[in-house]
């Protein structure tokens, strides 16, 4: 096993012992049922701090649903979810399916994960840097000053310093986007969760914010993306993960998984979408 | 010539009728219109109230409170205003001091002023339910999604998400309620209450100047609704901020 291997995602218990970076995200056999659909059918995934998850798949194979079910945008049928260590206690809620036992804790949970959404959901009655500071402030308890300070400093690093004070109706996709990002930032997260952040961009708009996505990457934070950008995929993840009809069809490291695909799926959805 | 005197005699004696010291009854109309003000603002609070707790009531409440709160705004709809306030006001205290009497305390008088307004902020809060839920209904859902997914509790949520990004969509329905809240007031008369109509009824009936009393507090009521447009539109503009205006958009 190379040092690249041994770093990434592994639900490999033999792998724990040797001194890797500690565990972000651990999720083991997760199960979601909407109705009569099955559409997460036991999927597990471990990401170590520093990793970068890439989750791919054809429309409806689970892997948006994958993501909400870990800050619990989408109470999960079964399964064991453990964030920074601590398991999210759930408990049945009368329909077959599970939701968080103890609100204090998943909101505590929720407030350390940087959510990024396909549609940016910026809060529309706030500015951006409004927007920024918002839960840092009215979540976190961080000052107010303390916080605008730190929110500047992100707006910069995402390239919207100019416009701070602009409602988010009043900007494009990709700036809307990158001050999503911000705003994630702001929470200092353990874990990123991206969602198909640039699938509701305009072409031309891609760009941008990849390139803010790679430089996260670049330094080392820690995140789940589910993305439809093979490419970008291949460049910033160290572990892809192919979701087929709510399984893992594969998983490994990038080179390995779009270089030399095993199973016939995967090559026929790398030919479809590249 | 005789016609030139008397002409400015009568304007005199209107305005003089009209004048805020006795004998004129201008005083009795200025404290009716304050009153109306007062059960106005009052029961357009109260009916706020109601509305927010009605319509998260009706959007996320559990089956009994879906229930009560469609029973409420159902009654409330159907019925006459009139008749609740007959209904409310004499039933309600009625009911109230039965229960004093019940726990050994002394039958009590209800002020006409809390009466009312308690009475039409009911009514008020009804129709407010139903602007709200709309309202909050408009917010598009990845706004909410948001808060949920950083951490907000539902009452953080409540006060720095909901309500003011429903605002903009519940602001005409609300300018309405407000309207008719200020004219509402107006059936308090009803029940011996003296706001604006029955101060001006009185006033009326006294110096059998009907038309002119009418008219001033036809005046009065016009002016509480321009006063109000007023600042409904600073109101607006304040909540719409952070939303392209129809004209920007095209």
């Amino acid at each position: 096993m190379t040092a690249m291997e041994a770093a990434t995602v592994s639900t490999d218990p033999l792998q724990r012992a040797t001194g890797e970076q500690a565990e972000a995200i651990h999720i083991e056999k997760l199960h979601k049922r909407f109705g009569a659909l099955e559409v997460l059918k036991g999927v597990s995934l471990t990401a170590r701090d520093g990793d970068v998850v890439a989750m791919i798949g054809g429309s409806g194979s689970g892997k948006s649903t994958f993501l909400r079910c870990i800050n619990f945008l989408e109470n999960p049928t079964s399964g064991i979810i453990r964030i920074n260590g601590e398991d999210v206690k759930m408990v049945s809620d009368g329909h077959g399916g599970l939701h968080p036992a103890n609100r204090r804790q998943i909101e505590r949970i929720r407030s350390r994960l940087g959510m990024v959404f396909q549609n940016f959901n910026l809060w529309q009655h706030m500015t951006l840097i409004q927007n920024v500071i918002e839960v840092p402030v009215h979540v976190l308890g961080m000052k107010r000053d303390e916080a605008m300070v730190i929110g500047e400093q992100l707006l910069e690093r995402v390239g919207l310093s100019a416009k701070r004070d602009v409602y988010p109706a009043y900007l494009s996709g990709g700036q809307q986007q990158r001050g999503a990002i911000a705003r994630a930032l702001a929470i200092q997260p353990r874990v990123m969760l991206f969602d198909e952040p640039t699938s509701a961009l305009d072409p031309e708009l891609v760009g941008e914010v990849l390139r803010v996505i790679g430089d996260l990457a670049e330094e080392g934070r820690t995140m789940l993306l589910v993305t439809h950008e093979m490419k970008f995929a291949r460049e910033v993840a160290s572990h892809v993960i192919y979701l087929h009809n709510g399984i893992i069809e594969e998983e490994g490291p990038p080179e390995a998984l779009f270089g030399s695909p095993k199973s016939e799926r995967l090559k026929q959805f790398i030919r479809t979408v590249s | 010539m005789a016609d030139a005197s008397i002409l400015p005699a009568a304007i005199s004696g209107m305005f003089g009728l009209l004048s805020p010291n006795p004998p004129g009854w201008g005083g009795n109309l200025l404290r009716g219109l304050f009153h109306s003000l007062q059960i106005a603002l009052g029961s357009f609070g109260i009916g706020l109230i109601i509305g927010t707790l009605g319509a998260y009531g009706k959007l996320y409440g559990g089956p009994i409170v879906r229930d009560i709160a469609a029973i409420y705004t159902t009654m409330v709809r159907a019925i006459p205003e009139l008749v609740l306030i007959l209904l409310l006001y004499y039933a309600g205290t009625d009911l109230i001091n039965r229960l004093f009497e019940a726990l050994g305390y002394s039958r009590v008088d209800i002020s006409g002023l809390v009466a009312g307004i308690v009475v039409l902020g009911f009514v008020q809060g009804a129709y407010a339910t139903e602007v709200l839920r709309g309202a909050i209904k408009s917010i598009p859902q990845g706004e909410i999604e948001a808060a949920r997914a950083y951490g907000m509790s539902p009452s953080l949520m409540m006060r720095r998400i909901t309500l003011p990004a429903m605002l903009p969509h519940a602001l005409p329905g609300l300018a309405n309620l407000w309207l008719i809240a200020t004219k509402d007031t107006s059936l308090l008369a009803v029940v011996g209450f003296a706001e604006l109509t029955l101060e001006t009824r009185q006033a009326a009936g006294a110096t059998k100047a009907y038309f002119l009393f009418y008219m001033a507090a036809g005046a009065l009521y016009l002016f509480i609704t321009l006063f109000s447009n007023a600042i409904i539109g600073r109101v607006e503009i304040w909540a719409r901020r952070g939303m392209p205006s129809v004209k920007e958009a095209h």
